[in-house]
């Protein structure tokens, strides 16, 4: 094992690298940039084997995705925001065909106006696609969970494609230590890659061709079934990976100081990594507060948040809007709930555009809650409206 | 064939599989086999496969199958595949 100390961006070309795809196709844009040419590095050292295709823009890029998986091969991109939107079409595509694509996903601020700040818009609005999505929130859980995705992906009992997000510069561009495993433990944590199906010359088959509506049903169902068997999966993998490596970031949710909470503050990404301060100044003051950090947003972690409501009334903050309703966690923890247990949960708009979220602001939002002063969804600290 | 265990939309070659297409026919080739040079362009351009190569280089038209799309006497040099309408059915 050595360490690196590097950014998200250069760890996940760092990590795509180890788990030897045979293909990335790839299209810059900004935050992202460095992951790719973190990966393009690696095709001059000798270190990256397989093919690295420059494509014309994100949506090819996922195309070239999925011809390279249907052909058979392990395959990684990855994207932004606008990069991200662009391919969405092809998101749907690859998560029906059943392609165990890996990509990263720089979470960035959606235009007009132009910003390449962090905001989680970009792939919230993706959630719907069928691809499983972790959020990340330092980079030893990027690299951890790039190859730990390759493994969920390609599991039989899953066969679906993952999009590891991570914030625009507070990960993507922030250099942190981290530890890299030798070659040898990687390729033996991640058995070499058989495909499920593939479409092969001497054994021919179309696919995605017509299909009426009583089969059509049925492919929904198994993607369904399937994102549910993602959801144990997730928890061994973990277990697995802190067997041999000792690191471990939780299972879809990770829970710091949980014990004996009364409030119980939801977050993704880096604010649930700038929550931990909070939470522990907020305990020095005698208040009860744990936080879970939601690592994953599709499997959504519906029954261990109605473990956590059953315990605690909850407090969520969301660097999203889903314009027309509310931050899109706190929609899906109120349902997850729903008829099963009476916890108030409050809810925060807070973070977009990038604006700072610190320490400072996560204690004050909790207090808000705690005492009794929060609105049903409020933007946080929003001013001149 | 090798058939995969996945639930998404993989379709394995089959004779027929949309039925019997041969009755979408609105004009039907007929080829003079006195006329045809073996030349084989019609069963290089049938989009369809209904073109049979027979062990002579002659060939046959599979009617259950042909659309009646007429590329096969539009490459035919020797304009020995023409197209006539379908008689209309009783």
């Amino acid at each position: 094992m050595t360490i690196m100390i590097d950014t998200g961006n250069y760890i996940a070309a760092k990590a795509a690298v180890m788990a030897r795809p045979a293909v990335v196709p790839a299209y810059p844009i900004t935050p992202q940039t460095t992951l790719v040419e973190g990966i393009a590095n690696y095709v001059k050292t000798g270190e990256f084997k397989g093919e690295y295709i420059c494509v014309e823009s994100e949506h090819s890029a996922m195309c070239a995705c999925i011809g390279a998986s249907a052909a058979g091969v392990r395959t990684f991109t990855g994207t932004s925001s606008h990069g991200l939107l662009l391919m969405h079409e092809m998101l749907h595509w690859a998560a029906l065909a059943r392609l165990p694509i890996v990509m990263c996903n720089i979470n960035r601020t959606v235009g007009p106006g132009w910003n390449i700040w962090p905001d989680e818009n970009d792939s919230i609005s993706q959630r719907d696609t069928g691809w499983i999505q972790f959020y990340c929130s330092s980079n030893q859980e990027i690299f951890d969970t790039v190859i730990q995705a390759f493994k969920l992906a390609e599991n039989e009992k899953v066969l679906l494609p993952v999009m590891i997000n991570y914030n625009a510069f507070i990960l993507s561009h922030t250099s942190m230590p981290v530890e890299i495993p030798k070659q040898k433990e990687i390729d033996d944590f991640l058995s070499k890659y058989k495909p499920r199906w593939k479409l092969d010359v001497d054994n021919p088959i179309t696919f995605g061709n017509i299909i009426l509506p009583a089969d059509y049903e049925k492919i929904r169902k198994d993607m369904q079934n399937s994102s549910e068997n993602a959801k144990k999966l997730i928890p061994e993998i973990a277990k697995e990976w802190k067997k041999i490596f000792g690191r471990y970031h939780g299972d879809l949710i990770e829970k710091y100081r949980c014990d004996g909470a009364e409030y119980i503050l939801l977050a993704m990404g880096a604010i649930g990594a700038e929550s931990k301060v909070a939470i522990d100044n907020l305990r020095k003051e005698g208040l009860k507060v744990g936080l879970a950090r939601v690592r994953t947003f599709r499997p959504f972690p519906k029954e261990e948040i109605l473990k956590l409501g059953k315990q605690a009334d909850l407090i969520v903050i969301d660097r999203n809007i889903s314009v027309g309703s509310e931050g899109a966690l706190f929609s899906e923890v109120k349902a997850a709930l729903y008829d099963k247990s009476d916890a108030k949960v409050y809810g925060f708009i807070a973070g977009l555009g990038g604006k700072d979220v610190p320490y400072t602001d996560i204690e004050k939002i909790c207090k808000k809650s705690i005492n009794g002063k929060a609105k049903d969804c409020e933007w946080y600290n929003l001013e001149g409206v | 064939m090798k058939k995969y265990n996945v639930v998404t939309t993989i379709s394995y070659p089959k004779k027929g599989a949309m039925g019997k297409t041969g009755t979408w026919r609105v004009f039907k080739p007929i080829l003079d086999k006195a006329k045809c040079v073996k030349c084989l362009r019609c069963w290089i351009y049938c989009p369809e496969g209904t073109v049979t190569r027979n062990k002579d280089d002659t060939v046959s038209i599979d009617y259950d199958y042909c659309k009646g799309c007429g590329i096969c006497a539009n490459v035919c040099k020797v304009k020995a595949i023409t197209m006539e309408r379908e008689a209309k059915k009783k």
